[in-house]
């Protein structure tokens, strides 16, 4: 009896985990569904030619959110390894508050900051560009790939890069040859976050980005208002690909235990 | 060892001036906009009209948000005493695998299978029927302030069942076991033993959802167009259909004064924690 009532509640919580991802792929191979119909009248990969139709809009939108989110993980990397080493390693002046600095992107509503830099963008010419989207994805990825960068370099154990410095090895040769290579597995993993928030970020590429900067998101927020359903469903499919992938080997380096210890 | 002042300073500079032009400086820009008229003249006009056009939606937001996040924590405490005090080591192993699906989907793929799952026809309600709880005459659709919360707690309580999972493992079974030799339920354990013991890591998982939710502007946008509506869906009103930026600021300002006084309330406990000398 204790049996049935665990299988029963375990199957209404998996059909309310699972079921709207299931309801959005079949969506994404109806070609008719009409009220009251429970399921499509006619079953078919129509839509997904159209979305895979090289010169589709909805391809464009996809290789233009790739691009923007190389661009930001690339951003991202450039300043936060040598910032999280100084951070980790260096001798800073007030580092409290240039950690706080770091983590207040996290700690306030996004959007009326995004509605600000899109006001100051606005006199440099910087709305419905490239380059403007790629800076406001980047400073929201700023947040996870300082701290996990400070926290992969504080992880070394110091006596490591000293016993090479001992043998004769450069300042700069210990970084490249020795720390950096023990950091990588930490920097890797921000490297992957910053790269799939930018690509489902929507909030800054809505204020910032549209209507010139289609990416993925915006056009599946389009497709969707404008009841193109099933364009809708294929490109948050699309989207979903990476997420999941990400969420089956976030196991690998980012142990709840961990996640546990933010904020203490 | 590591480098000196000096070059630590150079090594910081460009990570530190890129958040300062690109969130510091528009943050404080969001500050000042709020109080400011179009000519630049000091005013409090923007929370006047805020205040008559929106005061409802504030409070529909609070609730919303709320809700939510009441929601989240029932549920991801749930889930997380079951993986630490359940007895069928098969159920929390599905239980385990099952809670994070919706961990990294983005919250405009998450808005957009609520729409097709919670809608009139939808797979709940069709599966209800189904079933036979109900007859499809009397299916509603889900799409209002309900939607939007159940897309909400969908999406967040994997992040905090993360946390509040993790910390839970990590917590001293000898406790818990002594409690359970003594006769006491599980949920008694869960709640009297194992929830005060967690409840920091369970504090900053809700506050960030928290703050997470009160920027979301998908959510609200797809899947319920009328009135009232949240705070988000306002501010993009204002700007994109009316150009009004002191409006949309000044409702900026009521939203980082909201996040700002549920991380009061988390900071006044922890503080509280230490004089007694509690702390974790």
């Amino acid at each position: 009896m204790k049996w049935v009532l665990r299988a029963g509640l375990l199957a209404v919580f998996a059909f309310f985990v699972l079921g709207p991802i299931g309801n959005l792929m079949i969506w994404s191979v109806a070609e008719q569904w009409f009220w009251p119909n429970r399921l499509p009248s006619q079953w078919g990969f129509r839509f997904w030619d159209v979305v895979f139709r090289p010169t589709g809009r909805a391809m464009e939108s996809l290789w233009l959110s790739i691009w923007i989110a190389l661009l930001t993980t690339a951003t991202c990397l450039v300043v936060s390894v040598p910032a999280g080493y100084a951070l980790a390693r260096g001798k800073l002046p007030w580092r409290p508050i240039v950690m706080l600095i770091f983590l207040l992107p996290q700690a306030f509503p996004n959007l009326p900051v995004y509605i600000n830099i899109a006001r100051i963008f606005f006199e440099y010419d910087l709305n419905g560009t490239v380059a403007g989207v790629v800076m406001v994805h980047a400073v929201h990825g700023l947040v996870f790939s300082v701290w996990i960068a400070t926290a992969a370099f504080a992880a070394i154990d110091p006596e490591l890069e000293q016993a090479a410095r001992n043998i004769g090895a450069s300042g700069p040769r210990t970084f490249f040859e020795v720390t950096l290579p023990l950091a990588l597995p930490g920097i890797v993993a921000s490297a992957i976050f910053v790269f799939l928030e930018s690509l489902d970020e929507f909030t800054g590429s809505y204020f910032v980005g549209a209507p010139e900067i289609r990416t993925l998101p915006l056009m599946l927020y389009s497709a969707g208002a404008g009841g193109n359903i099933q364009i809708a469903a294929i490109s948050a499919l699309i989207l979903l690909v990476p997420s999941i992938l990400f969420m089956l080997l976030v196991e690998r380096f980012l142990k709840g235990e961990v996640l546990a210890k933010m904020g203490r | 060892m590591g480098p000196t002042r000096g070059v630590s300073v150079l090594l910081i500079f460009p990570a530190l001036a890129m958040a300062l032009a690109l969130f510091i400086y528009p943050l404080g820009y969001s500050l000042v906009g709020a109080f400011q008229d179009k000519a630049g003249v000091w005013t409090l006009g923007n929370f006047v009209r805020a205040w008559e056009l929106y005061r409802l939606d504030t409070l529909f937001t609070v609730f919303i948000v709320g809700l939510s996040t009441f929601l989240i924590a029932v549920i991801s405490v749930s889930i997380g005493g079951y993986l630490t005090l359940g007895n069928s080591p098969v159920a929390k192993k599905i239980l385990d695998w099952l809670y994070r699906w919706p961990l990294f989907v983005p919250f405009i793929v998450a808005a957009l299978c609520m729409r097709t799952f919670l809608g009139r026809n939808g797979m709940m309600n069709n599966a209800f029927v189904f079933l036979g709880f109900m007859d499809q005459e009397s299916a509603q659709s889900f799409l209002d302030w309900r939607g939007i919360v159940i897309t909400f707690v969908w999406k967040q309580t994997p992040f905090v069942t993360l946390m509040v999972a993790g910390a839970m493992a990590g917590l001293d079974r000898s406790t818990i076991d002594a409690a359970r030799n003594l006769g006491a339920s599980r949920l008694r354990v869960l709640l009297e033993i194992v929830v005060p013991q967690i409840r920091r890591t369970l504090a900053v998982g809700l506050i960030l959802s928290f703050v997470t939710m009160m920027s979301v502007l998908s959510v609200p946008i797809m899947l319920s167009g009328q009135s009232p509506s949240m705070l988000t869906v306002n501010m993009a009103w204002r700007i994109n259909s009316v150009g009004d930026y002191g409006t949309a600021n000044a409702l900026g300002f009521v939203s980082y004064l909201l996040t700002g006084l549920a991380a009061w309330f988390y900071l006044r406990e922890a503080v509280r924690d230490k004089q007694q000398g509690l702390t974790r």
